[in-house]
């Protein structure tokens, strides 16, 4: 465990310095490797590549840029019903992970500034708490 | 030089022996397919595992907590059933009846549970009787501590063997380097009771000190295929590997079966865990899979329904979402097929009393493999 965090500490510090060094995001995004680790890496893979066809990639996904709200519910609730991501139609459900709402702004920053993605706007608990079923 | 070419050759042909299977295994895509699938049960998210009530009715449960009586072509829901501990892989989980049902109408299930003083929740194993749609005569019979908040590795499914022993399994619960090893622990184990919960006298760890002593054989990562082998009578399991390395183990009284001291499988970052594959004391596994299936639910085969299908061992994929038919001779696999291709997660596979096949898969719901005459 301690390897990955070291492993990913250049990409969470270049990820911090983009967001002008905001160490509460810096933070979040250290908890939220933690979090992907252990309840979405064995679908959506180390780099958020997925597995085309079955899982959704996470890194460069136009579904995440384009559907904020939309992701951190799916992460919440569970996800039913069909998704396109980068072209492809997936099907498959998504079961809610049981997640509380800060590991879940935890996990949302640290998909949201990996493997090439990068946002500006953190996820905040507030943000996932006002999101309903 | 010459030497030097002689030493390689020795060591390329070290390394083909020392390996239990040939590296190329590969699933084939069968041009004839003896049946057709059909929807039997719809409308179910992630339903876990299937038993068969001798009155044609099923039970069904879903990851989520729910447990299903379909019956007469409708669902109802069972009442006071035990709270899951819905987190990650955990919920509700294996369901199976006892050998003697028609007798004492005994149900087992395993579930993630939060019982216990600390954060988090381990795998727990009850049973109860039905009627009326609803659960009573509720026990508890097994409950895995400490609890932990980790997301994987909960195992779990049942069996009863000839003798009447209930076996069941706890994934390691994401502490790798703590659990599967350590018999004073719960968790990457295959458990054996009698079936009133109480351990039986002859169990290996009896007597020793510390020891979980319900414990029957150690080393596994997250065992979700667990059955009964018709013809010998031993306790077959099949386990998640990490990333390669899922196995297919016959369960022996005591053993280690190796995690993560051996493995044919390697971190899901692509970092080694350890370049060992096999090590005295320690079980090698009949079959394992590189890349990994993500294997859940096991059935043989013992009907005649399906042409050539008999004593082959069927188990779901998750990852690759579809069945596979694995053919057997003895315990060697001689060969590998793929059935409901891109269908879904097939998370449970059952012969039915009727002897058909049954499949659940994710997202969909219960398949009955209808024979093709």
């Amino acid at each position: 465990m301690k390897k990955t965090i070291l492993l990913f500490l250049p990409l969470l510090l270049g990820a911090a310095n983009a967001m002008g060094q905001n160490p509460e995001l810096l933070s979040s995004i250290q908890r939220g490797s933690a979090i992907y680790d252990d309840f979405c890496i064995t679908c959506h893979l180390p780099s958020g590549e997925g597995v085309p066809f079955a899982f959704p990639p996470l890194a460069k996904s136009d579904y995440l840029i384009k559907n904020r709200t939309a992701s951190i519910k799916g992460v919440k609730y569970g996800n039913e019903g069909e998704m396109i991501v980068n072209g492809i139609t997936y099907s498959s459900a998504m079961a809610p992970m049981g997640l509380d709402d800060g590991e879940i702004a935890d996990v949302m920053n640290y998909i949201l500034n990996s493997w090439g993605n990068s946002s500006n706007d953190p996820v905040t608990v507030e943000e996932v708490a006002a999101i309903s079923e | 030089m010459k030497y030097s070419i002689v030493y390689l050759y020795l060591f390329v042909v070290t390394l083909n022996y020392s390996c239990a299977q040939d590296a190329e295994n590969k699933a084939n895509t069968p041009s004839d397919i003896p049946f057709s699938e059909e929807l039997l049960v719809d409308g179910l998210q992630i339903p876990w595992a299937m038993a068969f009530l001798p009155d044609g009715s099923m039970l069904i449960t879903e990851k989520s907590g729910s447990l299903i009586h379909f019956k007469d072509g409708k669902k109802a829901t069972i009442a006071n059933t035990p709270k899951v501990y819905a987190r990650g892989q955990g919920g509700l989980m294996d369901v199976f009846l006892h050998p003697n049902y028609q007798d004492n109408g005994w149900i087992y299930i395993t579930y993630a549970s939060e019982e216990g003083n600390e954060k988090g929740g381990h795998t727990a194993l009850m049973r109860a009787r039905l009627k009326d749609n609803s659960l009573y005569d509720n026990e508890l019979l097994y409950k895995a501590s400490p609890n932990t908040t980790k997301g994987q590795h909960f195992g779990s499914r049942i069996a009863f063997d000839n003798d009447g022993y209930l076996y069941f399994s706890i994934g390691e619960r994401g502490a790798r380097d703590e659990n599967p090893q350590d018999i004073t622990r719960d968790g990457g184990k295959i458990y054996r009771l009698n079936d009133d919960g109480s351990i039986p006298e002859d169990n290996p760890f009896m007597g020793e000190e510390n020891a979980k002593t319900a414990i029957y054989s150690y080393g596994h990562r997250n065992p979700q295929g667990l059955v009964k082998n018709p013809e010998t009578g031993a306790i077959w399991d099949h386990e998640h590997g990490p990333r390669g390395g899922d196995e297919i183990n016959i369960i022996k009284k005591g053993a280690n079966y190796g995690w993560p001291i051996i493995t044919y499988g390697i971190n899901y970052s692509g970092t080694p865990i350890t370049d060992k594959t096999e090590m005295e004391g320690m079980e090698q596994p009949i079959h394992y899979w590189v890349p990994s299936i993500a294997p859940s639910g096991m059935a043989f085969v013992t009907s005649d329904k399906y042409k050539g299908w008999k004593g082959s061992l069927l188990v779901g994929s998750l990852s690759f979402q579809y069945l596979e038919r694995l053919t057997l001779d003895g315990t060697k696999v001689t060969n590998r097929e793929k059935l409901l291709e891109n269908m879904g997660r097939v998370r449970d596979v059952r012969q039915g009393p009727d002897g058909l096949i049954y499949v659940a898969i994710e997202g969909k719901g219960i398949y009955r493999l209808i024979p093709k005459s």
